[in-house]
């Protein structure tokens, strides 16, 4: 019993701030949603906001297409959040997420199409793998480069985020151009495409993800690669002095990070999106600081933090249509989760807690990647 | 003096922690006027949390605390300030990129026309204060540009500034060399003769004996007597301090040298900046042999030992270990044929402060069996961890609640035992030590003592740095004097005289 409540005490420790981060962030938006009503052609509405919500609610779980939605656009999010919690376990700062998942989307999408006519175990598993094996090697350059000339991950990542963008566009409209369609693309992915598990939509890399978080979870906890890579991220000169190699282990995260967000790109593309074309937008890689933040780089904690994220996704539209709250409240809703995150002080007041950590030690990391070590306007 | 009323009275104070602790048990401490009152006792005896119940950062569980007779009730720092308390901390609570005018006024700022920081003003304050007491200080200087002692008077004069008449200085000299130790000390003089009253928390000896007008000892939570010190010696002090009689030499007893472990020959090393400091230097140490390196702070000892170990990369030179060369071996090549090393700056290289004290007690050998296994020797294994833990903890009598405390909750004094605790293994070949008794207690320092000993016994050779000469002169069969990168001296112990030393470190001999 004892034990029971002590875990449950481990786990409102660190689980309580983002908790009511949220719920916080629900009532100021529901504020704006308040304000917002008196503008639009059914006047004022105090009661909108439950309505919205409970449409939002609904539309995310209320229904088997609600759940499976929701789980759908969860699985990347997973992923890209995995990707950036381990870097923020080490240390660093991958902003480069969106680029690696890109590139994970496009080697998926290109393999997956030359392999669209053979056997789907083969061709599928193939697929991801290229998507991953993508993501890993974009990954890789800004930890070797980090690792061997010091150029900040934060500053490298951010551009090859858009020499991700254009190199794509450039490859997809000149080398792996798709004959027969009226705009660039890659091939069909026929049976490259991820088998579909339950009803509509609810394709294998969900359960992809779901793994992937088991195991970063043992990555970190169980193995001496994990411990090595927690050391370097909480005091380098003690890893260097227990005889680590802090230049191996942030060139291995940021691959490994790489690779997670890799696989997120080619789920999403073997699974949703189906083929590759300019504009593809990696709105995940974005998203996927934010779950790596609420999660507080946790693998369970970025599991629900995720899962959220895709409730929020998959909710929104029949939010939209059933109340007339636009979609974009949602956006507001991710950004005040974050800036309470940020100011947890504010949650702290609101709430009266106590217990729990002073700073969310991944915000420190961001602030210290931002602000120490990188050159003037590194972050900006 | 003393038949004046107490500035500060505290009566039956009590703090009962969570994890069951007894830091506080019925204490009792009564400061008169114009007096420095050391309180002596040893890592964890509950000094730290009496004045932090003082101070209003901790909420005493029973006790009544009392100023200039009124009993008062302390709820948070600024309570505390506003009676005319100060609090110097261990570690400094100044913003490294402020100035030292803007460090002192912070939080009570000097204003005009309403919303304009005068500064000036401030300032002229501050230089005032500072010349009162006896030292120069400019206030326009970054407080990063200070060196440690200077830091620590910014601290002082933030404490003064604000009117304390209470100065709580929590080890002040335990990050001091002795030149500023003895600065420091003109300084608290000279406060006390301008009438403050002081709280001196200290657990070396010598420095009470010579600053303290009066000596509470605290032993496990309670006071366990008052002296004055010209009533009392180091000895009976450490007795009191410690609850048994504690020998403050070393009983070094007879070595039996072997053969040359470690070899050193013409190693040269450049610091951070660049500058070579070191510049070729050539030793070796034997088997069953403490060898001691004297030397003022500076002069090229940290870089020799980072270069032993391994973190820094020499730039000519061999270093060999048992017959290997190992003068480009990785850190985890040279752990596994034997060394060890216990740093000086136990946050930095350590410990990690965020991981129970199980990670650091494996920290170094985390990846070697019985930590690690299965799988490709990668798989964790917790049990070893923990068990290793509980051993070490009780072996080097690490006082913690248990094997998952965090290290940086410990004590300093705890925390260098978990440093020491993890590197004296047994199958050691050498064991180089910077600092290993730094923040210690004379209980600590002669077990830590001891150990260095019992593994020198063992056949392990032992390089030893220090600070204190005179733990350099105690310890070691052999002494090298250190100085500009260069060994200007030796010295077998029965000729190494404390004078001979000092001046060799001093002037580097006929090369200076």
């Amino acid at each position: 019993m004892s034990r029971l409540r002590r875990a449950a005490g481990r786990i409102w420790r660190v689980a309580s701030i983002p908790l009511l981060a949220i719920i916080l962030a629900f009532i100021v938006a529901a504020v704006v949603i308040v304000v917002s009503s008196v503008f639009t052609s059914t006047g004022l509405d105090v009661f909108l906001p439950l309505g919205a919500y409970g449409s939002l609610l609904a539309g995310a779980f209320g229904s088997g297409t609600g759940i499976s939605n929701t789980l759908v656009a969860a699985a990347p999010l997973i992923l890209g959040g995995l990707a950036v919690g381990l870097g923020f376990k080490a240390g660093l700062f991958n902003i480069g997420v969106a680029g690696q998942f890109l590139v994970g989307a496009f080697a998926a999408a290109v393999v997956g199409a030359r392999l669209a006519g053979a056997p789907g175990v083969i061709a599928a598993p193939v697929a991801l793998i290229a998507g991953a094996l993508g993501g890993a090697a974009f990954g890789f350059i800004p930890g070797f480069l980090k690792a061997r000339t010091g150029a900040h991950e934060v500053v490298t990542t951010i551009m090859l985020n858009n020499a991700a963008v254009l190199l794509l566009t450039w490859a997809v409209n000149d080398l792996v151009r798709a004959p027969g369609f009226s705009f660039p693309r890659t091939g069909d992915l026929g049976h490259s495409a991820l088998p579909i598990l339950l009803g509509r939509n609810v394709h294998l890399g969900i359960p992809i993800a779901v793994l992937a978080v088991f195991s970063v979870r043992w990555l970190l906890d169980r193995t001496t690669n994990g411990f090595e890579i927690r050391t370097v991220g909480q005091n380098p000169n003690a890893a260097r002095y227990a005889g680590m190699r802090p230049i191996f282990i942030t060139t291995l995260t940021m691959t490994l990070s790489g690779l997670l967000a890799g696989v997120a790109g080619a789920i999403q593309m073997l699974g949703v999106i189906g083929f590759y074309a300019p504009g593809i937008t990696a709105s995940v890689g974005f998203d996927s600081i934010a779950v790596a933040l609420l999660g507080r780089s946790d693998p369970i904690g970025i599991l629900f933090a995720a899962i959220l994220f895709g409730a929020f996704r998959a909710g929104a539209p029949l939010m939209q249509i059933e109340t007339s709250v636009p979609v974009e409240i949602i956006d507001i809703i991710q950004a005040l989760v974050i800036l309470f995150l940020a100011a947890d002080l504010i949650v702290r007041r609101v709430f009266r807690v106590r217990a729990a950590k002073p700073v969310i030690s991944e915000l420190a990391t961001v602030t210290r990647t931002w602000a120490g070590g990188a050159p003037p306007g590194g972050g900006a | 003096m003393t038949d004046q009323p107490p500035v500060l009275e505290m009566r039956g104070i009590m703090k009962l922690f969570p994890t069951g602790t007894l830091a506080n048990d019925a204490i009792d401490l009564a400061l008169r006027p114009g007096e420095i009152h050391a309180l002596l006792g040893e890592n964890g005896a509950g000094k730290s949390t009496l004045m932090n119940i003082l101070y209003g950062l901790v909420t005493p569980d029973a006790g009544e605390i009392r100023i200039d007779g009124q009993p008062v009730t302390i709820h948070d720092p600024a309570d505390a300030i506003a009676r005319g308390i100060g609090m110097v901390h261990q570690h400094f609570m100044l913003v490294p990129v402020l100035s030292v005018a803007e460090n002192v006024v912070l939080g009570d700022e000097i204003v005009r026309a309403g919303q304009i920081l005068d500064l000036g003003e401030g300032a002229r304050r501050i230089k005032l204060l500072a010349q009162k007491l006896g030292f120069e200080i400019d206030p326009s200087t970054r407080v990063d540009q200070l060196s440690v002692g200077q830091q620590q008077r910014v601290e002082i004069l933030k404490a003064i500034y604000r009117n304390a008449r209470i100065l709580v200085l929590d080890e002040p000299t335990a990050v001091l060399t002795p030149q500023e130790t003895r600065e420091i000390f003109e300084v608290l003089r000279r406060l006390r003769g301008e009438g403050a009253s002081i709280i001196f928390i200290s657990h070396k000896l010598d420095e009470v004996l010579e600053i303290a007008d009066r000596i509470t000892v605290i032993r496990r939570g309670k006071v366990v007597g008052s002296r004055r010190p010209s009533e009392t010696n180091e000895n009976e002090l450490a007795e009191l301090m410690v609850g048994r009689a504690v020998s403050l030499r070393v009983d070094r007893g007879r070595s039996h040298p072997g053969e040359a472990m470690l070899e050193v020959r013409g190693l040269r090393a450049r610091n951070d900046r660049g500058h070579d400091v070191l510049q070729g230097v050539d030793l070796s140490v034997r088997a069953g042999e403490i060898l001691g390196i004297a030397g003022v702070a500076g002069n090229g000892q940290e870089e020799l030992v980072e270069a032993l170990i391994g973190l820094r990369k020499p730039t000519a030179g061999t270093i060999r270990l048992a017959g290997h060369d190992l003068t480009h071996a990785l850190v985890d090549e040279r752990r596994d044929r034997g060394m060890a090393f216990v740093p000086a700056d136990r946050h930095k290289y350590g410990l990690v402060l965020t991981y129970p004290l199980d990670d650091n007690l494996a920290l170094t050998r985390y990846g070697d069996p019985p930590f690690a296994g299965g799988f490709a020797g990668i798989i964790r294994n917790f049990k070893a961890i923990t068990a290793n833990a509980i051993r070490l903890m009780k072996e080097f009598d690490i006082r913690a609640p248990d094997p998952k405390t965090p290290a940086g909750t410990l004590s300093g004094g705890n925390q260098q035992k978990v440093v020491v605790a993890r590197e004296f293994r047994h199958d050691l070949r050498l064991l180089v030590l910077d600092q290993p008794t730094r923040g210690l207690d004379v209980g600590s320092i002669e077990f830590i003592h001891k150990q260095v000993i019992g593994r020198r016994d063992d056949g392990a050779a032992v390089l030893l740095i220090s600070a204190e000469l005179d733990e350099v002169l105690d310890l070691s069969d052999r002494v090298l004097v250190m100085f500009r990168g260069q060994i200007v001296g030796t010295f077998p112990a029965e000729e190494a005289q404390r004078e001979k030393v000092g001046l060799l470190m001093a002037t580097g001999g006929a090369r200076a």
